[in-house]
């Protein structure tokens, strides 16, 4: 987190402890905290405060979106246009909705990780209620092209959701341009707490709760309001929006350093999704002959945390279902690393990275029967 | 991840890595369930292993147990070094997170493989 993010959120928890709902001064003064930050997230992403609904994180944004368009639209029809390369979020929350009757689209993306409007467009049916597509991916930060979806979904009527997690304080972004009547986003994703977010509700769209209790947020999400979280991430968002564009100059030479660098010592390296829009925040990197678990925790010896792709960390034992849907193999997608830049990433630390993975890289593909005309090779 | 320190220094300091041009075994075994590969040399005299080298292409666990049981496996005889498990692997070098415990099964397979013929 943010310093001044921690600072503005210490008062909640020692002085203005009230809750948003009582009438009492102490009520009133964390539902002014409360307003003010709705105001910096609104602005954030040029949304009216009225349209911004708190609470837990991005993942209760995309159920939010989702289950909410979803319930209150069957009526209407059961189906839902997706990407196969949303967030688990978007994507295990559409699922369950499959258990259930509804039926989804999934999207193929193209080998730079872009949806096609035009697949869009096609897939579009008499009984389609909702179009959710990411604005950029969380693990190879492709931009997609949000604004023309916006208007192929606007021409049909159909309700747009988008998963702005990643987007959001990291480039310009304005809901009213991009035609979306749902955007998530999380307040750790820019340096504010975790278990905050936010979902942009657009003004008369008809959502039905999730949540269902005292009726808290307009009655979109009941509970009472986490004031000291939610005033972390309008301080967050204040902050983002006063510096995005400089920061977004600056960390995008970054990443294009930290590529180039490691582009000219690395031999057989690969940038995903280098052909099309990208987040300037974001790297992921295909490092051929070489494991990403190992890369990870070499890297993590030397102080540096990135994240792989590679079936052999994750849980589920599973490579990158974003990889794969850029037609990248399991043995492709096992050597990717992912680097996450930020307005807290110096100048110097890229150089570091730029130092020490070669050496890695070298060392571990010392160690593989396949690396170099090795017998055995038909990697 | 929650490995040792046992384990991260044959992580980052592998005993045993090469290749025997004259091995009187080799084989080369993938986990069905991640994708790591590791290839072992083996020369065999007298009923025992006197040497083994190996190569490996995965994690931080999968390269650490190959080295570790290649290590283990200089000098034993034939027979007992079939019967190294993959326990036995994971637990000298201190055990290996839930996920990990598959990482494991590369080297007993490996060992098995290359002495077959034995």
């Amino acid at each position: 987190m943010r310093p001044e993010v921690v600072a503005a959120m210490m008062p909640v928890f020692t002085e203005h402890f009230g809750n948003a709902s009582s009438i009492h001064w102490f009520g009133q003064h964390a539902k002014s905290l409360i307003d003010d930050a709705r105001q910096h997230v609104a602005k954030l992403i040029n949304a009216e405060a009225g349209e911004i609904v708190f609470l837990s994180g991005g993942t209760e944004a995309d159920n939010l979106a989702i289950r909410g368009i979803a319930e209150s639209q069957k009526s209407k029809g059961r189906h839902i246009i997706s990407s196969q390369i949303e967030h688990h979020a978007v994507l295990h929350t559409c699922k369950d909705l499959e258990k259930q009757g509804f039926e989804i689209t999934w999207l193929p993306v193209s080998r730079d990780g872009l949806v096609n409007p035009e697949n869009v467009r096609g897939a579009i049916r008499k009984d389609t209620i909702l179009i959710s597509i990411m604005h950029a991916n969380n693990e190879i930060g492709t931009i997609q092209p949000i604004a023309e979806i916006g208007r192929i979904a606007a021409e049909a009527d159909i309700y747009f959701h988008s998963d702005g997690v990643q987007s959001t304080g990291k480039i310009p972004v304005n809901v009213k341009d991009l035609g979306i009547d749902l955007y998530s986003m999380s307040a750790h994703k820019i340096h504010g707490p975790k278990g905050v977010g936010a979902l942009f509700v657009k003004k008369a769209t008809t959502l039905k709760p999730i949540m269902t209790g005292g009726g808290h947020e307009r009655n979109r999400r009941s509970g009472t309001e986490n004031v000291a979280g939610i005033v972390g991430f309008g301080e967050a968002a204040r902050l983002a929006r006063l510096e995005l564009m400089q920061e977004m100059l600056r960390v995008r030479e970054l990443r294009d350093r930290l590529e180039a660098g490691l582009k000219s010592q690395i031999e057989f390296i690969h940038v995903n999704g280098e052909n099309a829009p990208r987040l300037p925040n974001t790297s992921n990197i295909m490092v051929d002959y070489a494991e990403g678990e190992g890369l990870v925790i070499s890297l993590d010896l030397k102080g540096v945390a990135v994240s792989t792709g590679s079936a052999c960390s994750s849980g589920s034992l599973e490579p990158s279902h974003v990889l794969t849907a850029i037609g990248k193999t399991p043995d492709e997608a096992h050597g990717s690393l992912r680097f996450s830049l930020s307005t807290m990433t110096a100048s110097e630390d890229i150089d570091f990275v730029v130092e020490v993975l070669p050496g890695i890289v070298a060392r571990l593909r010392e160690l593989s029967p396949y690396y170099k005309g090795n017998s055995g090779s038909d990697h | 991840m929650g490995y040792s320190e046992k384990l991260l220094d044959y992580f980052q300091n592998p005993r045993c890595v090469g290749e025997i041009p004259d091995a009187d075994a080799v084989a080369e075994v993938s986990n069905p369930v991640c994708g790591d590969v590791m290839k072992l040399w083996v020369k065999v005299g007298d009923g025992r292993i006197q040497d083994a080298k190996f190569k490996a292409q995965g994690c931080s666990a999968a390269i650490a147990t190959s080295s570790y049981a290649t290590e283990m496996l200089v000098g034993m005889n034939v027979a007992d070094a079939r019967l190294i498990t993959r326990d036995q692997i994971a637990e000298a070098l201190g055990g290996l997170p839930a996920s990990k415990i598959h990482c494991s099964v590369l080297a007993s397979d490996a060992i098995k493989e290359a002495l077959k013929g034995f």
